[in-house]
């Protein structure tokens, strides 16, 4: 993957933690107190209180037991500790069928059309047909956005306009799909939040059409989800899974101060994978996720 | 919003309210609670500690222990650092400048600025009677433009296709045409900039120098979580913002990204955002809102949504109906539903009500607006006559009502079962004294809605 490019994206969340871990295992004994300060470390980066407070207790435990004082010793216990937990979710589907139909939702303003696009520009360059569905009929200029990176990229796309059914779109889209017969559809739908009943009944309309048109699909359904979103993230996803079923999860914009430390509660309480990592506003700012490259970039010493 | 933190908290409260004596071991206890509940909340570790801190001075102290009633004082005063770590009371927008006053608004990706934008253009339209221009800056994300023109035009509010490519540029020209066709308000809406991007910052800081805005919003997502201090306080450090505009306050989050972005940028948190409409935009008070989260209710902000959205007319004519001795009819009760749904729906109706924190949850599964969309299809699927004279409405007339609404006739007799307790409730009413009477009592003591 692009270790070095996310290694240095992650560099802001990297200083902080080590920072802070160094500044507790520099000294010379461990006390009870530095343990809650690296709950407050984690804390921090989004991981959240009952999260942080199971893998501190862990480590609390396990240091007693193997009598472990040195940093680098316990630096290798918190990262094991974690990516135990972000393995456990096991890895994202394969792309096992033609047309390999990919459905991108999430609450509004994560970063779900840019992703497509992103996504759609990975699979192109893996040399696969892609095509692009504009499925989000409700925001202002949506479709205009998914189009223009459509033309940029150089991929088909499939829309109607703002107010259409997006059900339609959608089966449109995957009609044209199994005709021309391309490899993956990538189809964008609506920013909606998971607390809206109708809205969620809408995009379990759209998976039901997919299905019509064509059984199995759609194969993947990913959840987009912005880093810099704290706990909510987790009732994000359970609305979402209860009303879909999610495969695969995308982090965006990990680019910034957010630490993203959110995907450590969720692997606790999913097991859906994160196929993806979102670092930046241009089309090749994707990568894929990989829990041991994420976790050594955040907690690495200087 | 704030429901989970409000409940948590409340039952926190539940705890030391009856107390007699408090001991320095129930306040320690109690505000790990609090602190718990904050954090789960994803209010910022830093502001926590500084709240907790401030509690625990004073409760610690003579305040609580020289009571009468500790419980209560302790109450009030989390009640206040509430109260104060949101900023005291509302603050409004100040517009006052030789206009054309300019409004600069900031933010992260995805925060929702072009939205907020044009919901401030309605409500400066509404409520001040302004003429406002709005014109985006971003020209980079694909479409922006386009997005804000749209939702403009939708709102019937002036827009200003920029002929400029680059946004300092463009923020020239909007100034230079809210001046010469003298607009009273700009808003310019920028592209979103995360707050390490030293470029980007530079450009929006070239921005406020050249347009000299007399408000600068920072747009802050009420999802975010720990990370609010840092985009926050990087955005003041750069713009010296004025105030803050919470969006997405109509999903679950609990909002604590409110207390750290006022705490870290010292600037009042202004307006919610409520949803997607274009209405859905409210004054935010901080007072208000820390009783809601203790549990104490908003009725204040209940009694405004229910005066502002309305129909006053059509209100009053169901009133005078009701009180001349007329009969309620279907007609009107179909129209007080519509009437509730432009109010956002019972759901943000009954969060505001005193206690109904640890209820809106349950409540939510219940008394869901679906079911209101049900009831009007069903109402819609009868005839005038049935409408007004609901007594018709027999086996026949219910199986074709339930086919023409994709109901069951189960759901009509529970439609109509329920509006003849309604009808027998207006009776009261106005036996009573009518509608005057009841709000009368909902200042006072708040009892249960009519529905």
């Amino acid at each position: 993957m692009g270790a070095s490019k996310l290694h240095k994206r992650l560099s802001k969340s990297r200083l902080s933690l080590s920072r802070g871990l160094s500044q507790l295992f520099g000294a010379t004994k461990l006390e009870d107190s530095d343990f809650d300060d690296l709950e407050d470390i984690l804390i921090s980066a989004d991981v959240g209180v009952s999260v942080s407070e199971h893998i501190v207790e862990r480590l609390r435990v396990s240091a007693k037991s193997h009598r472990i004082s040195d940093v680098a010793a316990l630096n290798e216990m918190i990262r094991e500790a974690m990516v135990s937990t972000l393995e456990q979710t096991g890895a994202p589907p394969e792309l096992s069928c033609r047309p390999y139909v990919l459905l991108v939702v999430g609450v509004n303003g994560v970063g779900k059309t840019t992703s497509a696009a992103k996504i759609a520009n990975r699979f192109k360059q893996e040399g696969k047909s892609v095509m692009l569905a504009a499925a989000d009929t409700f925001r202002a200029a949506a479709l205009e956005q998914l189009q223009t990176w459509a033309r940029r990229l150089d991929i088909p796309i499939v829309a109607q306009h703002q107010g259409a059914d997006a059900a339609a779109v959608a089966h449109d889209a995957l009609s044209s799909a199994l005709s021309k017969n391309v490899d993956i559809l990538i189809i964008d739908t609506a920013g909606r939040q998971h607390t809206h009943s109708d809205l969620m009944e809408q995009l379990r309309k759209i998976k039901r059409v997919l299905n019509k048109v064509h059984e199995g699909a759609p194969h993947e359904i990913m959840q987009v989800l912005d880093a810099t979103t704290g706990q909510n993230a987790l009732s994000q996803l359970r609305h979402f899974n209860d009303a879909v079923s999610v495969d695969t999860l995308c982090l965006t914009k990990l680019d910034g101060t957010a630490k993203g430390g959110i995907v450590l509660a969720i692997s606790n309480e999913f097991q859906i994978p994160i196929r993806y990592v979102g670092t930046g506003e241009g089309f090749d700012d994707l990568q894929p996720f990989e829990a041991r490259s994420f976790v050594d970039a955040l907690v690495q010493e200087q | 919003m704030f429901e989970q933190l409000s409940e948590r908290l409340q039952h926190t409260v539940k705890r030391v309210r009856g107390r007699a004596r408090i001991t320095e071991q129930n306040v320690k206890e109690t505000l790990r609670e609090v602190r718990i509940a904050l954090l789960e909340a994803d209010v910022a570790l830093p502001v926590v500690k500084d709240f907790i801190k401030q509690i625990q001075q004073r409760a610690v102290g003579q305040e609580v222990m020289g009571s009468l009633t500790p419980g209560q004082v302790v109450i009030k005063i989390v009640n206040e650092e509430l109260v104060s770590v949101m900023g005291g009371t509302s603050s409004g927008i100040d517009l006052k400048t030789r206009p054309p006053a300019v409004v600069l608004v900031a933010g992260l990706q995805g925060a929702g600025k072009t939205t907020t934008v044009v919901k401030l253009a309605n409500w400066l339209k509404i409520n001040s009677k302004k003429r406002v221009l709005v014109a985006s800056a971003d020209v980079y994300r694909p479409a922006a433009i386009q997005q804000l023109e749209k939702l403009a035009m939708d709102a019937g509010i002036d827009v200003l296709t920029p002929g400029a490519s680059a946004a300092l540029d463009i923020a020239q020209a909007a100034l230079t045409h809210a001046r010469s066709s003298g607009f009273d308000v700009l808003i310019l809406d920028t592209a979103g900039r995360l707050h390490v991007d030293e470029s980007m910052m530079q450009e929006i800081q070239d921005i406020s120098r050249v347009l000299d805005p007399v408000e600068t919003l920072f747009v802050a997502d009420s999802m975010t979580g720990q990370d609010a201090v840092n985009s926050a306080s990087a955005f003041n450090d750069a713009l010296k913002l004025t105030g803050v505009i919470l969006t997405k306050t109509d999903g679950d989050a609990r909002g604590g990204a409110a207390l750290s972005v006022r705490h870290v940028t010292g600037q009042p948190i202004k307006f919610l955002g409520t949803g997607e409409h274009l209405e859905a935009f409210e004054v935010f008070h901080p007072d208000r809102l820390a009783s809601r989260i203790l549990g104490m209710g908003d009725v204040l902000s209940l009694v405004e949504q229910v005066e502002q959205k309305v129909d006053k007319a059509k209100a009053e004519k169901i009133a005078r109906k009701i009180s001349s001795g007329k009969r309620f009819d279907l007609e009107d009760f179909r129209e007080q539903i519509r009437q509730m749904e432009q109010m956002g729906g019972i759901g943000s109706l009954i969060e505001k009500l005193p206690g109904a924190a640890g209820l809106s949850g349950q409540l939510a599964g219940q008394v869901d607006d679906d079911q209101f969309k049900r009831v009007v299809a069903i109402i819609n699927s009868m005839t005038p006559h049935e409408r007004r004279m609901p007594a018709v409405i027999k086996a026949s007339r219910k199986r074709r009502i339930a086919t023409g609404s994709g109901t069951q006739v189960q759901e009509v007799n529970r439609l109509l079962k329920q509006f003849t307790q309604m009808q027998k409730m207006m009776k009261k009413m106005r036996n009573k004294g009518g509608m005057n009477r009841l709000l009368a009592g909902m200042k006072g003591r708040a009892p249960g809605m009519p529905f």
